[in-house]
């Protein structure tokens, strides 16, 4: 079959993880994966893989342009400004994995075919990715007047990059509730837990409704889960959602694929999953368009 | 009293804060403008005024606000002539957006607090509020959950980042004299900025560990009159402040003033006593965040369980600030686990 051709930049624990998302897929090619540093692990196992291994930055698209349809972004909100411009220049789609959201937010379990004549799309939050899903499937049903969720992650799996900028996180978040999931008004808090062993990404979400049902919600969100679960198996009710007056509280527990994280980083698996299925959407999109 | 510090003791008065949690974050506007009054009239050096869980607290999480915590500031600092306004930021819960709201309507001071282990997620906030010319501290929360060691780690990445001191805060009021002796001279021969201390009142220790804590060098101090604070409160601002004075550490702080206040002022607002009943005792036993306590009693009643045991299995699986959806989900487990049971 044929497939649609794909290179990531950033060859960091994002980027690596992504690469072993991507090997499985069957409508995209992973072709190459583009660091700066050569000596990383990233860089180093994609070589071991067979695919083209770049240190020297989007400067190997430019050269070879050939290579990738789809671009995968796992750099850091400020160099993928840069790329951004890069990518539109060579006509590549960009997946948008940092918080630099230059183009709209996905949620690949929030359908909308809208996103599928973009060029650039941005893959919101960890927390973004987990709890949007579910906001959307109260709402769709329900109408939620406000929507707050809790992601609580284990310290192992909190990168530098989402330290030095928590705040990022809580915006971006909370934005994604609104613009995405379809809240009037959203809010997102971010716990980090140190306990060894370390736990699961685990995720509350509650929402405030319009027009409480709780037979028609309680079903909608367990749809909602089997999508999600279509491309992270991981992802589970922790508990039935409980209801309370107009609210409803909803817990859910996210186990990563433990491809290049250890499974407790249900965080970062979703991440890169919700990516790649991103990339599936399109990729099925212009397939379709060439056989036509 | 022999103090290792030469250094003036400063005192932050938390019950506008932590003691929010007390009140389930409902203080009114008349509420907070006649304390704030009182405590500027008594001589208080800083007066903390923010949701219990720090700025952007409002939640379903933590509870809603009844009054946005920003008016509530406004209000505190108009009544203040002397008394410092100080706020309480959480990173992960309010941002520096709510920071430089505070700061413009005149909080000059900010605590930043993080879970003991967690503090490079401060370094953000800390050095935007040095930026905004505020005094900055850290606030190393549930510091009972960690090692000396790993607790100078990170008060020395607080202090990197630009905080003026570093408090150790025993949220749990879970420590016991000796560990506040160790982590506090800890802190002190290892850092070049204050050293303060945070107690809970959860095993009756708060005062006399705080006095474990300035003779070790602490120089920033809380309280709470009354106990208005979380669980069983902490320090009791008017009794620290009498045996200090017994002990000659005068603060210029009236302590009639104080006792007066406490008791026509405060008494009156506090929803029930805060004695250390069971709940809160079992809070420092099981080391568990103290703003946990109500949370749990209404979980408890709602899912049919002894809120000690929710709070024992809260401690057992290192829950830690913040977490309070944790409370309604183990609630709900274990009630669920005993009627299988049955």
């Amino acid at each position: 079959m044929v497939k649609i051709k794909a290179a990531i930049i950033g060859s960091g624990n994002i980027g690596t993880d992504l690469m072993y998302k991507l090997e499985r897929s069957e409508v995209i090619e992973l072709t190459a994966m583009i660091g700066i540093d050569p000596e990383s692990d990233g860089l180093k196992r994609a070589k071991e893989k067979g695919y083209l291994a770049f240190h020297n930055g989007i400067q190997s698209l430019k050269d070879n342009p050939e290579i990738a349809d789809i671009v995968f972004d796992a750099t850091s909100a400020k160099t993928h400004v840069r790329h951004a411009k890069v990518l539109a220049e060579l006509g590549k789609l960009a997946i948008d994995l940092t918080p630099a959201a230059r183009g709209p937010f996905v949620s690949p379990a929030v359908k909308t075919d809208a996103y599928l004549n973009e060029k650039n799309v941005n893959m919101i939050t960890c927390g973004g990715q987990a709890t949007i899903p579910i906001v959307h499937a109260i709402n769709s049903v329900a109408d939620v007047s406000y929507a707050e969720i809790v992601a609580t992650i284990s310290s192992k799996s909190a990168g530098p990059g989402t330290r030095a900028n928590i705040d990022e996180f809580t915006i971006t978040t909370r934005r994604g509730i609104e613009e995405v999931g379809g809240a009037d008004k959203g809010k997102a808090l971010i716990i980090l837990n140190p306990a060894e062993p370390p736990i699961l990404m685990r995720d509350t979400i509650y929402c405030e409704v319009k027009n409480m049902d709780e037979a028609a919600i309680t079903k909608s969100i367990e749809q909602m889960v089997e999508t999600v679960k279509e491309y992270v198996p991981g992802y589970r009710l922790k508990q039935e959602p409980l209801f309370d007056g107009n609210r409803v509280t909803v817990f859910v527990e996210v186990e990563g694929a433990g491809d290049y994280f250890p499974i407790y980083a249900g965080n970062l698996d979703i991440m890169t999953a919700a990516a790649t299925r991103v990339a599936e959407d399109f990729a099925i999109h212009m397939l379709e368009k060439q056989s036509v | 009293m022999k103090r290792k510090s030469d250094k003036p003791i400063k005192i932050t008065e938390v019950c506008l804060r932590d003691g929010s949690h007390v009140m389930q974050h409902q203080y009114t506007e008349a509420q907070v403008r006649r304390v704030a009054r009182e405590l500027d009239e008594a001589g208080m050096h800083y007066i903390e005024v923010s949701h219990g869980d720090g700025l952007g607290g409002s939640t379903l999480q933590y509870g809603k606000s009844l009054v946005d915590e920003m008016k509530l500031i406004e209000a505190a600092v108009d009544e203040c002539q002397n008394s410092k306004v100080a706020v309480l930021l959480l990173p992960g819960i309010g941002t520096v957006h709510e920071l430089k709201q505070a700061h413009e309507l005149g909080a000059s001071l900010v605590r930043v607090a993080t879970h003991v282990t967690e503090a490079d997620v401060s370094a953000q906030h800390i050095s935007m509020a040095r930026e905004l010319g505020m005094e900055t501290l850290g606030f190393l929360m549930m510091a009972h959950m960690a090692p000396t060691e790993k607790l100078v780690e990170q008060a020395k990445l607080m202090e990197s980042y630009g905080a003026q001191a570093v408090y150790v805060t025993d949220s749990a009021g879970a420590l016991l004299p000796q560990e506040v002796k160790e982590k506090i001279a800890a802190l002190r021969n290892s850092l070049s900025i204050e050293v303060g201390f945070h107690a809970h009142n959860n095993l009756s220790l708060a005062v006399a560990n705080t006095l474990t804590a300035i003779e070790e060098g602490a120089t920033r101090i809380d309280g709470s009159i009354r106990c208005l604070g979380a669980g069983a409160g902490n320090a009791q601002t008017e009794v620290l402040l009498s045996v200090l004075d017994r002990m000659g550490v005068n603060l210029g702080i009236d302590i009639y003033k104080m006792m007066d206040l406490a008791e026509n002022t405060v008494g009156p607002m506090i929803p029930r006593a805060q004695e250390i009943n069971r709940g809160s005792l079992v809070l420092g036993y099981a080391g568990v965040y103290s703003s946990f306590l109500l949370h749990a009693e209404r979980a408890g009643q709602r899912f049919g369980i002894d809120s000690r045991d929710i709070l024992i299995e809260l401690g057992k699986r290192k829950v830690v600030g913040g977490q309070e959806d944790m409370i309604l989900d183990v609630a709900a487990e274990l009630a669920k686990a005993r009627k299988l049971e049955v």
